[in-house]
């Protein structure tokens, strides 16, 4: 398990100077995101500002148009659809990502306890169709989704997103069972515990955790996708990313303090994943192929 | 005895559920998914590549073979895109491999409110592409944006980084970098962790000069990492699409127009599916290539950490 926030290097142990050096660094890092919070919280006429505005009257506007239609003017009618694509974003992802898992989850089993002959074969071409562009196998699943009509429904953008989720939840999942003892498994067995409670009794209750992980990366790495949903979805099931980046060419203008307050809200997950899962952060994005 | 009972009481259920099938039944319905979903079509869009296709048109498609293939590999606009993504991977890796660097060797202390910094400096990473894109296309915006309002301060008047092909590619460089230098940090600060203490405590008696400790004893430690992080960011970065679209959309011109932005006008604006299917083939084959040496790399480190 890679100890990134737990047990660091014992040497070099640093005190509050290091702190102050490093909060330097960090804030001036995390600027650009901070940026995008303290537009979250502006005005329209503060957001775009000439200079640039760090203080300001805040206002909760922003976050009240993500899911209230209030405004009926004709700037933010396109605003306004937002309510559904924060659904759309949600249904979808949680879906596909709670599919995957489980699929994913019961291949890893496999692959990890009952080898198939040319196991890592299977692994590879898995790990392989992840990491291809999404725009090499767009090409033939449009053509293919207009033909069976799946274009533009939840069943169809779920089937994919669950397709694009399994290879990440096989390996991630997999690396957490490979680290469990077998022995205990099989001692289990000898003293007559079925497969089915070995798996579910013994198996699954140990990487609980890693589970939780698998599920959380899952759902960022879904929610932020974009092309895929860029193609795929329709007026009805279009998704946050989408919806965002169809603003960008309006006539009306952006509404940055709108889309400021999306990503805001959506920080709130990622700072609970980096802060909690610190400890499966590297594993989690490299697919589990670096544990430590 | 019990077990031939079971055998003819279960029927199909149990002869699926027989010890010797376990393996290929819990591994069966992730696969068939992943078949249905990528790669049938993958098989199918291979074998629209040899034949005359547009999504948008009813005509028969005809047999051509090769034809696309050929015309592909020897379009100058098309070696002139793989020119332009090599550049910008290869500078974003490098940037994403100094930055990762610089910060894992900030965070390999410890010291207090680590866990909170490090959160801040990770969150970039967890970002969507979107967002990133279009908060960087207003930074980069000549009159509202931050960078210009920066740049006035010391020059007086506005600055336009997307208006020049130069420009643009710094500007795509920069918030990939930034949003993917996190990535190499964790790999770069797990292999920093996992130094020995007692080597440096030795190297410590032998006076051993920054450079010589860093050399003989850090870098054994995270260069099958830093080789890691190199081959999966480059594999990444390759697929990149949803930055260049929303900040430039290619522009200025064709400067900052990716193979995966190419591609996508061909598929998707001109409709010529079929040159886009062998294009896209071409590019899956760089990308199974990468995939091995990744995983090639992955076997290798393991084996050095057991």
């Amino acid at each position: 398990m890679a100890r990134i926030g737990s047990r660091p290097r014992e040497i070099g142990k640093a005190g509050w100077g290091w702190t102050a050096f490093t909060s330097v660094v960090s804030l001036i890092y995390f600027f650009p995101v901070l940026w995008i919070i303290l537009t979250a919280f502006k005005t329209r006429s503060d957001a775009l500002a000439v200079p640039p505005k760090f203080f300001f009257t805040p206002t909760l506007q922003n976050f009240t148009n993500v899911f209230f239609r209030e405004s009926i003017t004709a700037q933010a009618a396109q605003a306004t659809e937002f309510p559904l694509y924060f659904f759309n974003s949600i249904f979808i992802a949680g879906t596909s990502v709670f599919l995957a898992l489980i699929l994913g989850t019961l291949a890893a089993y496999g692959f990890s306890r009952y080898p198939l002959r040319g196991n890592d074969t299977y692994l590879f071409v898995i790990l392989t169709t992840r990491m291809l562009p999404p725009i090499v196998v767009i090409i033939p699943i449009f053509l293919m989704f207009r033909l069976t009509g799946l274009a533009g429904s939840y069943w169809g953008i779920i089937l994919l997103y669950t397709a694009f989720n399994i290879p990440f939840s096989v390996w991630l999942v997999k690396s957490f069972f490979d680290e469990l003892n077998p022995e205990i498994e099989d001692a289990a067995r000898m003293d007559g515990a079925g497969e089915k409670r070995v798996f579910f009794a013994m198996c699954l209750p140990q990487i609980l955790a890693g589970l939780a992980a698998t599920f959380v990366f899952g759902m960022i790495l879904t929610w932020n996708e974009f092309i895929f949903a860029l193609l795929l979805t329709g007026v009805e099931t279009r998704t946050v990313p989408v919806a965002m980046a169809r603003t960008m060419g309006g006539e009306i203008g952006v509404d940055y303090g709108l889309l400021a307050a999306i990503v805001t809200l959506f920080l709130i997950p990622i700072f609970v994943v980096t802060y909690i899962l610190q400890n499966q952060l590297l594993r989690g994005v490299t697919f589990g192929t670096v544990k430590k | 005895m019990a077990a031939v009972r079971s055998q003819e009481e279960g029927g199909f259920f149990a002869w699926m559920m027989a010890p010797e099938r376990r393996g290929p039944m819990l591994v069966a319905p992730a696969l068939i998914v992943l078949f249905v979903m990528n790669i049938f079509p993958l098989l199918w869009s291979f074998g629209l590549s040899f034949f005359n296709y547009r999504a948008n048109r009813q005509d028969i498609p005809d047999f051509v073979g090769l034809r696309f293939y050929e015309r592909v590999l020897t379009d100058p606009d098309v070696w002139e895109r793989f020119q332009t993504t090599a550049l910008i991977v290869g500078s974003s890796v490098l940037v994403q491999l100094i930055l990762g660097f610089l910060l894992a060797l900030m965070f390999a202390n410890q010291f207090p409110l680590r866990r909170v910094l490090l959160m801040l400096v990770l969150a970039p990473m967890m970002l969507s592409f979107v967002s990133v894109g279009v908060f960087f296309k207003l930074y980069y915006e000549p009159t509202f944006g931050l960078l210009s309002q920066a740049v006035r301060v010391f020059t007086g008047s506005t600055y336009a980084i997307l208006g020049s092909p130069t420009g643009a590619i710094i500007a795509i460089v920069i918030a990939d970098a930034w949003m993917w230098a996190p990535f190499v940090m964790l790999l770069v600060l797990a292999g920093l962790v996992s130094v020995p203490k007692y080597l440096y405590e030795a190297a410590e008696i032998d006076r051993a000069s920054w450079w010589r400790r860093f050399r003989t004893i850090t870098f054994p430690y995270i260069r099958s990492l830093l080789l890691l992080a190199v081959l999966f960011r480059t594999i990444e970065t390759f697929k990149l699409f949803d930055i260049v679209y929303i900040i430039t959309e290619g522009g200025p011109g064709t400067a900052t127009e990716t193979i995966a932005v190419y591609t996508y006008r061909v598929a998707f604006q001109f409709f010529r599916t079929s040159q886009s299917s062998a294009l896209a083939y071409i590019i899956l084959f760089v990308v199974i290539v990468l995939t091995n040496l990744y995983l090639y790399a992955v076997k290798q480190r393991e084996r050095e950490v057991s």
